[in-house]
């Protein structure tokens, strides 16, 4: 059999993981409210074949609600990290197109942002909307832009420079038809990657500010939740309500993580010839 | 100094590329280019020498019309250069890699400017298959063919080639100014080379302008 090159088996572990994680997804909303549903008779079971991850206090399946608080986490990362991408996008190029004071003033407001810890800042924003899924996704989307809006400024400062633009000018060319041509090229691959990127920090930020108690309301079957109702319950033994849970979390944002990097390694024309 | 420039007006012919009194500076500091007049003819090959650093390249790029002069003007035939569309004085640079998007195949950077004819290509020696290329899959010789087929595009009337040829290795340097010399022949452009090799030259102008100190050679 042929050996496959280092960019076709990144394309197929990249679609693997995609498939996982949509897979993650889909399963979370399909599965009814009803599964999860209280049954005493089954409560505080140990992981077996018949409940994989264990059951909780209230006899609820503990895998059920790990996929439906995974699928919730994956609902609110996307949306925040979304959010969070356009802003650092319309950020990012006001400061490199605007130049000169308004450059200035852009990189001024994320010095001040960036010197604020984000998660004291998420905690601030979520409380002062009223907790709740609204106000927490508002937290995660307002904090998480600075960085990337960083990266895309330099590309545009490092683009509009390059010598093949000032050759395109030369040409006659127009403004658009540079920006399309040679401009978005660049600044979308780190448009994605970043948005990417950010997917995971943004799932990371919902279930802990969830687990203190400043995120989604208890009655959602979200990780954060999940985690910080386990906390009870791990000195009596039943840690595979905690294990599990945090370990699926875990992979999930290593997998989304990882997702990233192949991205990444797949947009960049370099790479693909190695 | 009015009376020079209105003299000089008078004696503009056509095809001619001229730098009158031009000082450039960066920003605010020092000038770099103090008064500094040249000209070309169309069909001539004339070669700009001076040591790394005195201006040559800021010149070059004054000339092809992508920077301005804080005082002084570039005409060509006796007109200034155009702000808008192609610009007739094309400039080559120094490192290929770098005027070329790394993100496009060559076949997208090639027909930038205008679509080369097959003669072109085979003078230059750009073979087919590079087309589907990406620009770090071929050698700096290799795509500094491309960028002179670019910049040979059917409005262009003259070429700034600077230091063209300095990454290159000898042989392929050799090469690279045969071309540019028989393209710029026939097609009757006028040709500037930026170097700071006298020898190069000597071996490729029919016409030499030293930097000096003062950046300001007389028109010859």
């Amino acid at each position: 059999m042929k050996k496959l090159n280092r960019r076709t088996a990144a394309a197929i572990i990249a679609a693997a993981i995609l498939a996982v994680i949509l897979a993650i997804y889909i399963g979370g909303a399909l599965l009814p409210a009803a599964a999860i549903d209280a049954d005493f008779s089954q409560k505080g079971l140990p992981p077996s074949p018949g409940h994989i991850f264990g059951t909780d206090f209230l006899g609820r399946d503990m895998f059920v609600r790990t996929i439906k608080g995974l699928s919730l986490s994956l609902t609110v990362g996307a949306v925040a990290s979304a959010i969070s991408a356009v802003i650092a996008l319309a950020v990012g190029l006001t400061a490199a197109l605007g130049r000169g004071i308004v450059d200035h003033a852009v990189n001024w407001f994320i010095d001040v942002f960036m010197s604020v810890p984000h998660t004291v800042l998420i905690i601030l924003i979520s409380v002062a909307l009223s907790r709740g899924a609204a106000g927490m996704l508002i937290g995660v989307a307002v904090t998480h832009w600075v960085s990337l809006a960083r990266i895309i400024r330099g590309e545009v400062l490092q683009i509009r420079s390059a010598q093949y633009i000032a050759a395109a000018r030369g040409f006659g060319k127009s403004r658009l038809w540079i920006a399309r041509r040679h401009v978005l090229p660049h600044l979308l691959p780190q448009f994605f990657v970043g948005l990417i990127l950010l997917f995971p920090h943004a799932i990371m930020h919902e279930s802990g500010l969830t687990f203190l108690g400043f995120g989604l309301p208890p009655e959602r079957p979200a990780i954060g939740i999940i985690l910080a109702e386990s906390m009870r319950y791990i000195s009596s033994g039943a840690i595979w309500l905690a294990i599990f849970p945090g370990v699926s979390l875990v992979i999930l944002v290593l997998l989304i993580d990882k997702l990233g990097s192949l991205v990444r390694y797949l947009l960049e024309p370099r790479e693909a010839q190695m | 100094m009015q009376d020079r420039i209105d003299v000089s007006k008078a004696a503009r012919g056509a095809g001619m590329l001229e730098a009158r009194e031009i000082v450039f500076a960066y920003g605010r500091g020092r000038d770099i280019l103090k008064g500094f007049n040249m000209s070309v003819k169309a069909g001539e090959r004339v070669a700009l020498v001076g040591p790394s650093g005195c201006g040559k390249s800021t010149l070059a790029q004054i000339l092809a019309g992508m920077l301005r002069p804080k005082s002084g003007e570039v005409t060509i035939d006796g007109k200034p250069l155009p702000k808008k569309g192609f610009r007739p004085v094309q400039l080559i640079y120094q490192h290929p890699e770098k005027a070329v998007n790394p993100r496009l195949k060559l076949g997208k950077t090639l027909t930038e400017a205008s679509s080369p004819d097959d003669a072109l290509l085979a003078a230059l020696g750009i073979e087919k298959a590079w087309m589907d290329r990406y620009p770090a899959e071929l050698s700096g010789g290799e795509l500094q063919r491309f960028c002179i087929a670019r910049a040979l595009a059917p409005e262009t009337r003259f070429i700034i080639a600077d230091e063209v040829s300095t990454m290159l290795d000898v042989i392929t340097q050799a090469q690279i100014w045969e071309l540019l010399c028989d393209v710029v022949s026939a097609r009757g452009l006028g040709l500037i080379a930026v170097t700071h090799s006298a020898a190069l030259a000597e071996r490729v102008s029919e016409r030499i302008i030293t930097f000096d100190d003062k950046n300001s050679p007389p028109i010859k």
